[in-house]
């Protein structure tokens, strides 16, 4: 497992790397393969993802399907923060509320923590094993259940079943 | 053709990373500020870049702004999440219309939320 993890990691780190060289010269290319393999031997055992996971097309699919719900989520994020911003008044409504996940791997709690975050009005302050404080610039409800069903929107069902 | 669209990214970026500062202005406490900071400046700074990328095609530049769009959409709502929860643990004041503050209720410290002396009198 943990051999299949640095392999992982490489991959991924050399990936970056032809991206972000984006040249196929062999200097370029052995300098990228060392490199990721050091980052890889030192980083590769923490990597957060089960590599048997990580080829599993099934959860690619479900990745395709988070990403324009996620720009959808994220547009409609900015145009509420613009509203706010340009309205005389600023119609605010602050609160700290807290919610409860059902994710159990870190992973997918930090996806659905950034996911909170750049999403309508909300912005994840402390995660404490399963629950999670967000800043509300509008509170709807001070109930965690009904808050939770709110804030998470489709998000906790598409992360389960890309990390879960 | 493209990069007419690649220039409309832009000036939306643009126009979304103003929006971001001016949210910066106006808005009354750090944790309202930091919603308007992220939110915008991270689909701002993602247009300008996804702006460049039409510009440029398939080159080491248009590349590097995709790369770049990814690096930004994971680390801003964690920078955002990382200052916002510090200031929450080293006591800055909410806002004094805040309506509620679980977070300080459950860790049983004083609230944290303005009075409101000394600002509007």
């Amino acid at each position: 497992m943990k051999a299949a993890k640095t392999i992982c990691y490489w991959l991924g780190g050399f990936g970056v790397w032809l991206l972000l060289t984006w040249s196929l010269a062999p200097a370029s290319l052995i300098a990228g393969a060392v490199v990721a393999l050091v980052a890889a031997l030192v980083f590769g055992r923490d990597l957060p993802l089960n590599p048997l996971r990580l080829f599993n097309p099934v959860r690619w699919f479900w990745v395709l399907v988070y990403i324009p719900v996620f720009g959808y989520m994220v547009i409609k994020a900015n145009i509420d923060v613009a509203l706010r911003v340009l309205s005389p008044g600023l119609q605010l409504k602050p609160g700290i509320v807290k919610i409860r996940t059902t994710l159990k791997s870190d992973i997918a709690r930090t996806f659905l923590a950034n996911s909170i975050t750049l999403t309508p009005g909300t912005l994840t302050v402390e995660i404490k094993d399963d629950l999670l404080y967000i800043h509300w610039i509008e509170v709807r409800t001070e109930d965690a259940a009904e808050a939770g069903r709110l804030i998470k929107g489709p998000f906790e069902k598409l992360l389960a079943r890309i990390f879960e | 053709m493209t990069e007419t669209i690649g220039w409309v990214f832009i000036i939306g970026g643009v126009a979304f990373n103003l929006l971001g500062c001016l949210g910066l202005v106006r808005f009354p406490d750090l944790y309202n500020r930091m919603q308007a900071a992220t939110k915008s400046v991270t689909l701002g700074t993602c247009g300008i870049l996804f702006g460049i990328f039409l510009m440029t095609g398939f080159s080491a530049i248009g590349i590097k702004a995709l790369v770049v769009i990814l690096f930004v959409l994971i680390n801003l709502p964690v920078a955002s999440h990382a200052l916002s929860r510090g200031s929450l643990q080293f006591g800055v004041k909410l806002w004094r219309g805040t309506i509620r503050d679980m977070f300080t209720e459950d860790r049983g410290g004083r609230s944290i939320i303005e009075t409101g002396e000394g600002e509007e009198k």
